[in-house]
């Protein structure tokens, strides 16, 4: 349901909206990391945290205060926070708009997010193209200092926390958390074998959780209004699946961009109620729902649950445009809700085109340390040229179910499956598209005017 | 020559090494110092950043190599990456590239002959809502017309 909110956004538009005057005034800006610190202990951060059934919002969706409550005290090695602010998933452009019109927020999440597992420093990696957004934390860091919020002795308790942001420098791959935690340590950025888990060994071979810059920002508000009462906030509070997220639209809709909204919004409302509709009142035809990695949905999709312990039974033969954007409800429809922000492609879009134009994305991106990612994403992005240029068989078309599927499984990191599984999507979805293509119905020409049709 | 930093860069290397607790840490950032004054990653700054930070030149060489925005040779005065990723191809990133490329008279990839401009193309850069976009050395241009683009690259030329 339609519930637009304004627990992370409040001072998006307003003058100065980033800046600490506000942030207190509106917010009530620190005043939660104050009562947190000096009246909760620890454990009973976490506990807290967990009632608020935050899915991490980096596009896997595990619960937030789970992953707190792996952090175990170590008798000598210090533990570490991470705040994965690399947003580089294709169709992801959310965080930024935190870094850029809330970025205490962002500040304050880290300060109890430290406080409840143990840590004294936070990094917050943020890509390196984003210069108003690194510009805009480090200034909420120094406000943050100046009023003895941050440093040796936090609203006067004695808890050291210490936040910094950190840059990389153009690479996909490095928003992966293993991945990123060797870029922070200043290597390579490819992904590492898991176990050990960041909980465990992460940054600097020291336990340490990795959240996503939006997971982190929710805490606060959260933390405010009680954890529970966060929750519930959420039309699928019962799948614990809780609170509000940053919901965005992008593509051929009217009015692209980012609103906040409690979480159990659908489609059909994020597409046509905020993002204004199609572009030139034309027919949905597909949507990616939450980055480029999640499997796409075709506008005719429609669920089908027929076993009642399904958590989308109650949705069994309704369109997938009117299923709440969930975790577990996009689980269920073969996709994954991803980062929560939509790609919408009107009729006329070309699906081979736009599979063709992420494949050149995952051929540029993979790390390379794997061989089935490494050949696979290359081996993808043949084929998909040589069904742009008419010269692929039906051989090839089925060949690239094979090579995907050997993929899934069998790399060190997810980006395989990011890789693998929209291919899939996209291969299983529009079967009829890429065969005309091969048969040589349609060509690579007309399509990529299909792609290109906006800009004049 | 070998490579040095300003004296102010000096001291932002030195805030830098504070943040961490180990040096090597400090690499990717005291990268992009260096490339922020030189331009580029020349072997006298992988020397120079091995140095500082205790590391074998190949460690640094390394990273250099894996991130797209470190320069392994000198570019353009200023640095034009037009996104070409679906959500911004939906939006026209394909007709935008090509109109660039026709201005300029050049490939993404290439430098203009007077040094001025290099272009290139990006992947996703967060900007998708407010697409087609790109980024001018460190500043986005969003929801872009022909007639912005013209504009913007006049500016650069100038
Ligand atoms: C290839 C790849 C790229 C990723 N990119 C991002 C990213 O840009 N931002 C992000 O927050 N998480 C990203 N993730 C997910 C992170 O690995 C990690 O799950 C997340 O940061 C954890 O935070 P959360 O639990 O709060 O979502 C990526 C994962 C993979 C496999
Ligand atoms: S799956 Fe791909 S990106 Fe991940 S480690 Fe292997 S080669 Fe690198
Ligand atoms: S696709 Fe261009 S900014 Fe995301």
């Amino acid at each position: 349901m339609l519930k637009q909110t304004s627990y992370l956004s409040k001072t998006y538009g307003m003058p100065e909206g980033w800046t600490l005057p506000v942030y207190e005034k509106e917010c009530d800006g620190y005043a939660t990391a104050k009562r947190v610190l000096t009246t909760m202990t620890p454990e009973q951060v976490v506990t807290e945290a967990k009632k608020a059934n935050i899915r991490g919002r980096g596009g896997a969706g595990f619960p937030m205060g789970v992953k707190w409550s792996f952090m175990k005290p170590h008798p000598t090695k210090p533990a570490y926070l991470v705040i994965n602010a690399d947003e580089g998933e294709p169709g992801t452009h959310k965080d930024r708009t935190l870094m850029e019109l809330n970025p205490h927020a962002v500040v304050e999440g880290c300060i109890i997010g430290c406080y409840g597992i143990g840590a004294h420093a936070a990094y917050i990696y943020v890509r390196d193209e984003l210069h108003l957004s690194k510009e805009r934390l480090w200034a909420a860091i120094e406000e943050a200092k100046k009023k003895g919020y941050l440093g040796a002795r936090p609203f006067g308790k004695d808890y050291a926390v210490e936040v910094y942001v950190h840059t990389g420098a153009g690479a996909y791959i490095c928003g992966e958390e293993t991945s990123l935690l060797n870029s922070l340590e200043g290597r390579r950025g490819e992904p590492r074998l898991k176990p050990p888990f960041p909980a465990q060994a992460g940054a600097f071979g020291c336990p340490t959780t990795v959240n996503n810059l939006e997971t982190i920002a929710a805490v606060p508000s959260a933390f405010k209004i009680g954890c529970e009462e966060f929750s519930k906030l959420s039309d699928i509070h019962h799948l614990n699946d809780g609170g509000v997220r940053l919901f965005g639209v992008n593509g051929h809709v009217k009015k692209p961009g980012v609103w906040e909204c409690a979480v159990g919004l659908t489609l059909r409302e994020l597409i046509y109620d905020l993002g204004g509709g199609i572009h030139g009142d034309k027919e949905l035809f597909a949507i990616i729902p939450g980055g480029s990695s999640t499997p796409v949905l075709r506008a005719t999709d429609v669920v089908d649950a027929p076993d009642e312990k399904s958590p989308l039974h109650k949705w069994h033969g309704m369109s997938v445009l009117d299923v709440p954007l969930g975790v577990d409800t996009f689980r269920g429809l073969g996709t994954m809700l991803g980062t929560c922000c939509a790609t919408v492609m009107a009729e006329g879009t070309c699906p081979v085109a736009a599979m063709h134009n992420l494949m050149q994305f995952y051929r540029h991106e993979s790390c390379g340390q794997c061989t089935p990612c490494r050949e696979g994403s290359g081996w993808l992005l043949r084929i998909c040229e040589k069904l742009m240029a008419g010269t692929a068989t039906m051989d090839e078309l089925d060949q690239m179910h094979d090579i995907a599927n050997n993929i899934m499984g069998n790399t060190i990191c997810a980006f395989g499956e990011g890789t693998a599984m929209p291919a899939l999507g996209f291969l299983k979805k529009f079967r009829k598209e890429f065969e005309a293509y091969v048969r040589g119905e349609r060509k690579g020409s007309d399509a990529k005017l299909a792609l290109e049709g906006m800009f004049s | 020559m070998p490579f040095a930093l300003s004296p102010d860069r000096e001291r932002t290397l030195e805030d830098i090494l504070k943040r961490y607790p180990t040096k090597m840490a400090a690499c990717i950032p005291l990268l992009h110092l260096c490339q922020e004054q030189e331009g580029w990653i020349s072997e006298d700054v992988i020397q120079f950043v091995a140095h500082r930070i205790d590391l074998p030149p190949a460690h640094v060489q390394g990273v250099v190599t894996f991130y797209t925005l470190f320069n392994q040779k000198p570019v353009g005065k200023h640095q034009v990456w037009v996104c070409r990723t679906l959500p911004c191809a939906l939006r026209g990133a394909g007709s935008l590239l090509a109109h660039c490329e026709k201005k300029l008279g050049i490939h993404a990839g290439e430098t203009t002959a007077d040094g001025k401009i290099t272009l290139r193309t990006a992947e996703c850069l967060a900007s998708c809502g407010t697409a087609p976009m790109m980024q001018v050395d460190k500043d986005y241009h969003e929801n872009l017309t022909v007639e912005r683009v013209d504009a913007l690259l006049e500016k650069l030329r100038s």
